[in-house]
């Protein structure tokens, strides 16, 4: 007896854990992508995203292709002009997305205003507001084991409620702003309910649904924006009125930059799932049910009530990132709403590693992306499509966290057996 | 590491036992010779030669074969074309020899005394003749060493001794049989030669005239006591009234058949069956986890039929899953959090939404250190701590609340003795409190040592209830179908080889 007392500490290392029964594919793949990723790994996934794009840009440049024909003669001049490229480039998307230098110095003497100065970072929020926002709805429902594949349409319904709430009816202000910013909310949520609703009923998979409702959204807004309440008078195009200024998001630095109140709302969206995940016993009930549903069943919890609220508040995020959108921005609804945003959100989630500030993070890398791309391509040969290479290489290696692993021999990760199993398998 | 340097010496015509616990890495080792997984240092020799096998198909070509612990079987195919499975006689133009196999099918069952029809679908046999299946699989490929990993958990009594002949048969045969077991009595029944292994280690060996007790403390490493030590029960109100409930499965089978069963506060009933006679559906059933088609369950008076499992638990039913990990516990959740997974949406663990982590902290460490709950820290990932560990934080768990009534699916499946000794006395401590107690179990022994009461359920009825005290073969034959006086008549008439061991002992 006295033995097992003595022994305490060294029991715990050497009793074998009870092998864990392989989960189901999709969940599998939520594991590895979610839980397998260690913040190194994600941190070297982007550098490698990085250098590839910056050989892709290079290799692109006439530039270098004329210089690459004569490489065995003078291979000097092709090495230093893929470097030049890709150097010139990125240095492009920096000076887009964050600082550029030369309006630092203009400002210093006197000659540029401090809005220039700001602008490219102004510019960086902006694009990533709505990125964040979407990107928490997908990071939510994926905690809670749901892949919301269907944020795309969830921000045209926020955008079509919000919109509408914002040119179509008149309110006193801050009244108005708080009305059109819940019926973006309610536009989306309700679109995520729909979702949930079939899960918990009848079992549909919420990556089929979600993607047929995707459709149904988007035509829906072909339609309304060609109604005389949508349209905007003397247009023929599918453009809706413009929202007056009680409904739009204030500007938060002067007319002069695009920064808007819409960056607040995503703060304190994050912040809001943040204690819920971390602090609230809903939160507790979501990320159980997200783990394994048949124990949270077995413990009382109602999975079907879960699968409800977590997509009508996920569809009520996906809602809030079009309405920052239409209500900061544009201040009108267009077609350009059913774009690829719902999909970046996806791509912002698995960066951020589905956490609330993880994502906000990615949220702005690739706002800082999306910003800087545009500068990237006006001032160099490069394409922005470049920009989206490299995103999309981000995804791959995020995907792929034993290919990291592998190219820089790192031993196992956050995903423990699994990935341990795995990098010893690269290793040999 | 799950093995450290095991040393292990087959002799051919010799049943060698392997006996450790749950956990103890007898199944890890069995994996390397039978090619599932590959050491990392050492080597395996058969008939003297240096073997490297990359996978199970060598390991059959080096006459090893394998009766897993779960059936590798198809269930909808016929014996004879399960037995070929992977190895098809076939003739011209790829033709099954379907002949040839029933041929040689019929021959090994005469030869070991394994009756087994060939062309049976195996889905529609009971789980001692696809065992059979199972070795004569292996036997087909020419298998001169048979590795029988735990061949006993899922048998009754009687299979039990078909199973002891068959291997008899075998080993005078000439052929050689690793014996995987925890039970200590099998082993002393069939053993030539026994090797205990304790933490992925040879502790040592034994010969079949060891002492029960001497068995089982070189199995845990220290003195074990085999015996649950519990007063007599005191029943006292009823808690538990079951009445002609139905239940049936998804494909609309009737599972579970007018079951009615009374449980009183402090007694522990037992509902012993073998795997898949309803036992299951049953429990789902009372936790509200599955709809029952007829009948009701009452817990103290009060009808709980058609509630939802939250309103079951809160009505003080307190429930162990028989698969901790599926339904039990969520793997990714610390400790502290699975200790509370019925309770977090409560006071103290809430305050109104908001979760209070310090209550939870508080609630896990008294926990830990009551239930001696091994683990590195509450906050680590309840999937890294062993089998008996995650069980007891389940119990724990359970036990924690007010209960009037506890059920316990299967309470020590894949629990070392250890953590077995502990759960097994936190029963008999509730039951004494006065908890009405229902154990699920397919596992005699563990009936036996609990119950007061014992329900025998098969085909998804009760085929009767015994006092405690009934003997082995009398509730096993029940377990096969038999009725109450035709099983006790018959115990009496034929005992099996282990019962007649279990009197031999003092």
């Amino acid at each position: 007896m006295s033995e097992t007392s003595t022994s305490d500490d060294s029991t715990v290392e050497v009793e074998p854990a009870d092998p864990v029964r392989p989960p189901g594919f999709g969940r599998a793949v939520l594991d590895g992508i979610v839980r397998g990723n260690s913040v190194v790994v994600t941190f070297l996934a982007i550098v490698i995203a990085l250098v590839l794009g910056g050989l892709l840009i290079a290799f692109s440049d006439s530039d270098v292709q004329s210089k690459l024909g004569y490489f065995f003669a003078a291979p000097g001049d092709a090495l230093g002009a893929i470097w030049h490229s890709a150097w010139s480039a990125y240095v492009a998307l920096f000076e887009g997305s964050i600082v550029d230098p030369s309006f630092i110095r203009d400002y210093a003497s006197g000659q540029g205003s401090l809005s220039q100065v700001f602008y490219p970072i102004s510019e960086t929020i902006v694009q990533a507001t709505p990125l964040i926002l979407a990107g928490l709805s997908v990071s939510f429902a994926f905690r809670a084991g749901l892949f919301n594949i269907g944020a795309q349409g969830q921000i045209i319904m926020g955008a079509i409620l919000a919109g509408y709430l914002g040119f179509g009816v008149h309110m006193p202000i801050v009244i108005h702003l708080i009305v059109a910013l819940l019926g973006g909310f309610i536009g989306g949520a309700v679109w995520g309910v729909i979702v949930g609703w079939l899960k918990a009923r009848t079992g549909a998979h919420e990556v089929i649904t979600t993607i047929m409702l995707n459709y149904v959204a988007g035509y829906l807004l072909l339609y309304v924006l060609q109604k005389s309440v949508f349209q905007r008078p003397g247009r023929s195009d599918s453009v809706s009125r413009f929202v007056p200024g009680n409904a739009r998001l204030p500007l938060l630095a002067g007319t002069g930059l695009r920064l808007h109140a819409g960056i607040i709302v995503a703060l304190l969206a994050a912040l809001a799932c943040a204690w819920l995940f971390n602090r609230s016993t809903l939160g507790f009930e979501f990320k159980a049910v997200g783990a394994n549903p048949e124990a949270a069943r077995t413990a009382g919890m109602s999975v079907g009530r879960t699968y409800i609220l977590v997509m009508l508040i996920a569809g009520g995020l996906a809602g809030l990132a079009s309405t920052a959108q239409v209500l900061g921005t544009d201040y009108y609804l267009s077609t350009g709403v059913n774009s690829e945003l719902g999909f970046n959100a996806i791509t912002v989630a698995l960066l951020g590693r589905a956490k609330p500030w993880g994502t906000v993070l990615a949220g702005l890398l690739f706002g800082a992306l999306q910003a800087g791309g545009t500068v990237m391509s006006a001032q160099t040969s490069t394409p922005i499509d470049v920009v989206t290479v490299i995103q999309a290489l981000i995804v791959v290696f995020i995907a792929a966290p034993a290919l990291v692993r592998a190219m820089f021999r790192l031993r196992g990760g956050a995903g423990g057996e699994e990935g341990q199993s795995l990098s010893k398998g690269w290793n040999g | 590491m799950a093995n450290d340097h095991i040393d292990l010496i087959v002799e051919p015509g010799q049943i060698h036992a392997l006996l450790g616990e749950n956990g103890a890495g007898k199944s890890t080792l069995m994996n390397v010779l039978y090619g599932l997984s590959e050491p990392d240092d050492g080597e395996i020799l058969v008939d003297g030669k240096a073997v490297c096998f990359r996978g199970p198909g060598d390991a059959i070509k080096a006459g090893i074969g394998m009766v897993h612990q779960h059936f590798m079987l198809v269930p909808v195919f016929t014996v004879a074309e399960n037995v070929v499975l992977g190895d098809e006689r076939v003739r011209r133009l790829g033709w099954l020899d379907r002949r040839r196999i029933r041929r040689e099918v019929a021959e090994l069952s005469e030869r070991y005394g394994m009756p087994v029809d060939p062309d049976a679908v195996v889905e529609d046999l009971p789980v001692g003749v696809q065992q059979r299946v199972e070795i004569i699989k292996a036997l087909l490929r020419d298998a001169e060493v048979l590795i029988l990993d735990e061949p006993t958990a899922v048998l009754i009594p009687q299979e039990i001794d078909e199973l002891i002949k068959v291997m008899r048969a075998l080993r005078e045969s000439g052929k050689s049989i690793v014996f995987i077991t925890h039970k200590l009595k099998e082993v002393k029944a069939v053993a030539d030669t026994i090797t205990v292994i304790r933490r992925g280690q040879v502790v040592g060996s034994a010969d079949p005239g060891t002492s029960e007790a001497e068995l089982a403390s070189m199995m845990v490493g220290r003195n074990v006591v085999l015996q649950v030590d519990k007063a007599p029960a005191r029943p006292g109100a009823q808690v538990l009234r079951i009445v002609g409930l139905s239940v049936d499965s998804e494909l609309g089978h009737r599972v579970v058949d007018q079951v009615s069963l009374d449980v009183q506060a402090g007694e522990i009933l037992a509902v012993a069956g073998v795997q898949g006679n309803g036992q299951n559906e049953l429990v789902e059933a009372l936790l509200g986890l599955r709809r029952p088609v007829a009948g009701s369950v009452t817990v103290d008076g009060r009808d709980i039929t058609g509630a939802t499992p939250k309103q079951v638990l809160r009505a003080g039913v307190g429930y162990v899953p028989e698969d901790r990990q599926h339904d039990g516990l969520v793997a990714e959740f610390s400790v502290a959090e699975n200790l509370v997974l019925d309770q977090y949406d409560t006071a103290p663990f809430a305050a109104g939404v908001s979760l209070q982590r310090q209550a939870l902290r508080a609630n896990a460490q008294q926990q830990v250190s009551e239930f001696d709950i091994r683990t590195s820290s509450i906050d680590s990932p309840v999937g890294t701590l062993s089998g008996g560990n995650q069980q007891k934080v389940v119990v724990a768990r359970e036990l924690a609340r007010s209960l009037k009534l506890m059920i316990v699916s299967q309470p020590t499946r894949g629990v070392d003795v250890g953590s077995t000794e502990a759960i097994h006395r936190r029963i008999v401590q509730a039951r004494d409190n006065g908890v009405a107690v229902v154990i699920v179990s397919s596992e005699l022994d563990e009936v036996i040592a609990l119950a007061d009461r014992i329900a025998v359920m098969c085909g998804g009825r009760i085929v009767g209830v015994l006092p405690a005290g009934a003997s082995r073969d009398e509730i096993g034959l029940m377990m096969a179908g038999v009725a109450e006086e035709q099983a006790r008549a018959e115990s009496v008439a034929h005992p099996t080889e282990i019962s007649r061991l279990e009197e031999g002992a003092p």
